[in-house]
């Protein structure tokens, strides 16, 4: 935990790199606006460093790890130098913390390896949020991703035998209005998985569709998360589906006004 | 209903899935094994300190192995069993039929082995005119349809009731569409008795092998390798050279375990200790490396050897409960299954450790704590790296990793209709696209988020 060692640092003095994953960036500005718009409520300082593109993940995820070098150090050289580097998506954040290298600047990679956060756990455990003054008057089944779950603990997990927690649950409870309903298998992956979504489109698909029915069968209006690529899959699903449920991302619920 | 080994996962899971009531099912029924065992774990306040003392306890064994190996085999020889060293499949199925062929024997049984499996000797056998009977229940079930088993605690999971019925009808005779399980299983128990009572050999798996005592343990809810074991005068035991365990006191650990995992029972109803051959009877083992000590030898891998079979990482994962164990066309599924044959034939095996999200759940419910979906990422560069990933998403991915190393271009591709041809290969909006077949697009907003904040930030 890292909150601790810059504890004594005051929200406005901290300098928060904004990281916006690249299909956040291309398709879901909103999130990133939101994102940015709830940090600098908190009172952080934050930027957007203009030359960022990706975290690697996807090519490294397909195995192809050693083609996300250059990927890599153009993420360092836009990253560096900030006290935290914040951005809203669970998986993005677990592969950098997990794999970001540049051989020409290990000392920067690693400062960044180890202040990166997802946008819930930088709430909760840095900024260590109490309130909130947003409101969200609707039904909402949250999903746990599970590289934000079980990759970055942002809460405990069904198959172990811990204690019980929730970043951002926590969150959501500071939530005007917000009716939180979980559903009966609380943290059952949603079936992206990255390129799996595409070369295992069959149980992709299936995987979707059953998360979406547990949602469903509390008549939730929204399903929301802190991974948008988790989020668009099932938006995917829900809109070929005709569904009336909606998708959104907890920082546009963390962010909505009161 | 055949065996289709050379579909590749997705292919044979797609075609799984076009049955999708059966595959609710098949989901349904092992998530409720896995919420069986999530009571059955969280019941115990230590069962974390016990996955650690499991996982010590084998990291430890595999870093010593060669020495409790023969320690083992001292033990055992001295307690009057012959010991076989097997380094493949086949030399483990030729020690086998040498046994058989010494002693002239005709009727043999066969208690649930995924060794055997594993090494395809009811396959050999076949071929020498032998014919094996299976005694596991849901084993016998699958070889009367000539059909692999499809999970390696719950050989006949993807079949229902009435599948079971028509297969007993047509083998057992039994009365056609009557699906009462108590009727089938009392069938089906007449059948193996007499079965048992013929025997002359009985082959068994193995649990766990006490390298202090040369003894070894077989755990089955049905009691059928003690039954085999107890009518056959004799007994071939067949264990993969990772069953090792130091002590006999390590089997406290294990044992409480195993079962809760497998299936949140406390305990295999029978937990069975055999130790040296009773008056008259011949015990024999054979210790089968086939490709372990490859396995071994291979840093990020090795500890993929702890499995003890448990099958909790194929009950969580979802990926396996909606594609069948079929789907992996190996005899070990599931996760697990992915990371253990690649080292067996990568080029066959290519496709496995992309049958995955990489969720995780898979490591959480391990009782001997291996990192399976880690493994699975780590695989996942090896098959690159050897050259066993086809081309087309080789060039798709060097395109991505280029732009998205070049700022520019990376902004005028995305400008470009934010051209997600470009940046995102799979998501192009065509009917060959496999997103596309059941899924929406993101509709393109007006802009990108980085152009919004060069308007409103700056
Ligand atoms: S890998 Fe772990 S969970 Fe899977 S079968 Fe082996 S011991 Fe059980």
């Amino acid at each position: 935990m890292h909150a601790d060692e810059h504890s004594h640092i005051k929200n406005e003095q901290m300098k928060v790199g904004l990281f916006i994953p690249c299909y956040i960036d291309q398709f879901y500005p909103n999130v990133g606006i939101a994102t940015l718009q709830l940090l600098e409520k908190l009172g952080c300082h934050v930027s957007f460093p203009l030359n960022q593109t990706c975290c690697g993940q996807p090519m490294a995820n397909s195995g192809f790890a050693s083609l996300s070098k250059s990927c890599d150090k153009n993420f360092v050289s836009n990253f560096r130098g900030f006290d935290y580097i914040v951005g809203p998506s669970g998986s993005c954040v677990l592969h950098l913390k997990e794999h970001l290298h540049d051989e020409q600047h290990p000392g920067e990679a690693e400062h960044i390896r180890k202040h990166v956060y997802e946008l819930t756990e930088f709430l909760v455990d840095v900024l260590k949020v109490e309130k909130l003054n947003a409101s969200f008057p609707y039904k909402v089944g949250l999903h746990n991703s599970c590289h934000g779950q079980r990759g970055l603990h942002l809460s405990s997990m069904s198959e172990r035998n811990l204690p019980a927690f929730s970043k951002p649950q926590q969150l959501l409870n500071m939530v005007q209005g917000l009716e939180l309903k979980m559903p009966s298998r609380p943290d059952e992956c949603c079936g992206f998985g990255g390129t799996f979504c595409v070369f295992e489109e069959a149980v992709s698909v299936k995987m979707g569709k059953d998360r979406i029915a547990d949602h469903a069968s509390n008549e939730v209006q929204y399903i929301t998360g802190g991974d948008t690529s988790c989020l668009m899959h099932l938006e995917g699903i829900l809109k070929r589906n005709g569904s009336k449920v909606k998708t959104i991302h907890i920082a546009e619920i963390l962010n909505s006004n009161a | 209903m055949s065996h289709t080994s050379t579909l590749k996962h997705a292919e044979a899971a797609a075609q799984f899935i076009n049955d999708e009531p059966r595959t609710n099912w098949h989901d349904e029924t092992l998530w409720f094994v896995r919420q069986k065992r999530d009571k059955a774990a969280h019941g115990l306040p230590e069962w974390e300190q016990l996955r650690e003392w499991a996982s010590q306890i084998k990291n430890h064994t595999l870093s010593n192995l060669d020495n409790y190996l023969l320690e083992f085999e001292r033990n055992a020889k001295a307690n009057g069993v012959t010991v076989h060293w097997a380094m493949d499949g086949a030399d483990h199925n030729r020690i086998i039929y040498d046994i058989i062929q010494k002693n002239n024997i005709q009727k043999i049984v066969k208690s649930k082995s995924m060794l055997t499996e594993e090494c395809g000797l009811n396959e050999f056998l076949h071929t020498k005119g032998i014919e094996t009977v299976d005694t596991d229940l849901g084993e016998r079930i699958v070889q009367f349809r000539n059909e692999p088993p499809s999970h390696i605690v719950l050989p006949a999971i993807h079949l229902k009731k009435q599948d079971v019925s028509d297969t007993f009808h047509e083998h057992l005779n039994t009365e056609k569409g009557n699906n009462d399980p108590q009727y089938l299983t009392e069938a089906a128990r007449q059948h193996l008795r007499e079965k048992f009572i013929e025997s002359e050999l009985a082959i068994t798996g193995v649990n766990f092998a006490v390298a202090e005592t040369g003894g070894f343990v077989v755990c089955t809810n049905e009691g059928n390798a003690d039954m085999g074991a107890h009518a056959a005068k004799i007994h071939i035991a067949c264990m993969g050279f990772e069953k090792m365990i130091p002590k006999a006191e390590h089997l406290s650990v294990f044992l409480r375990l195993l079962a809760r995992s497998a299936t949140g029972q406390p305990i295999t109803t029978y937990s069975s200790h055999f130790h040296k051959p009773r008056e008259g009877q011949e015990m024999h083992i054979v210790i089968v490396d086939n490709g372990r000590s490859r396995q071994l030898g291979r840093a990020d891998f090795r500890n993929s050897l702890k499995c003890i079979r448990c099958a909790a990482c194929f009950n969580t994962c979802p990926v396996y409960r909606r594609s069948g164990g079929h789907s992996y066309h190996t005899a070990v599924a599931g996760p697990i299954g992915s990371i253990l044959n690649p080292n067996i034939d990568m080029r066959a095996n290519a496709d496995l450790p992309f049958a995955s999200t990489l969720c995780g759940s898979c490591s959480n419910v391990c009782p001997v704590k291996i990192d399976i979906h880690d493994q699975l990422w780590k695989w996942r560069q090896v098959l690159v790296a050897e050259g066993y990933v086809d081309t087309t998403k080789k060039v798709g991915l060097k395109g991505m990793a280029f732009l998205l190393a070049r700022p520019r271009l990376y902004r005028f591709a995305g400008k470009m209709g934010r051209g997600v041809m470009r940046l995102f290969p799979w998501l192009v909006n065509n009917k060959l696209n496999p997103w596309y077949k059941q899924r929406e697009m993101p509709a393109p907003p007006k802009q990108s988020f980085r152009d919004w904040y060069l308007q409103n930030k700056k």
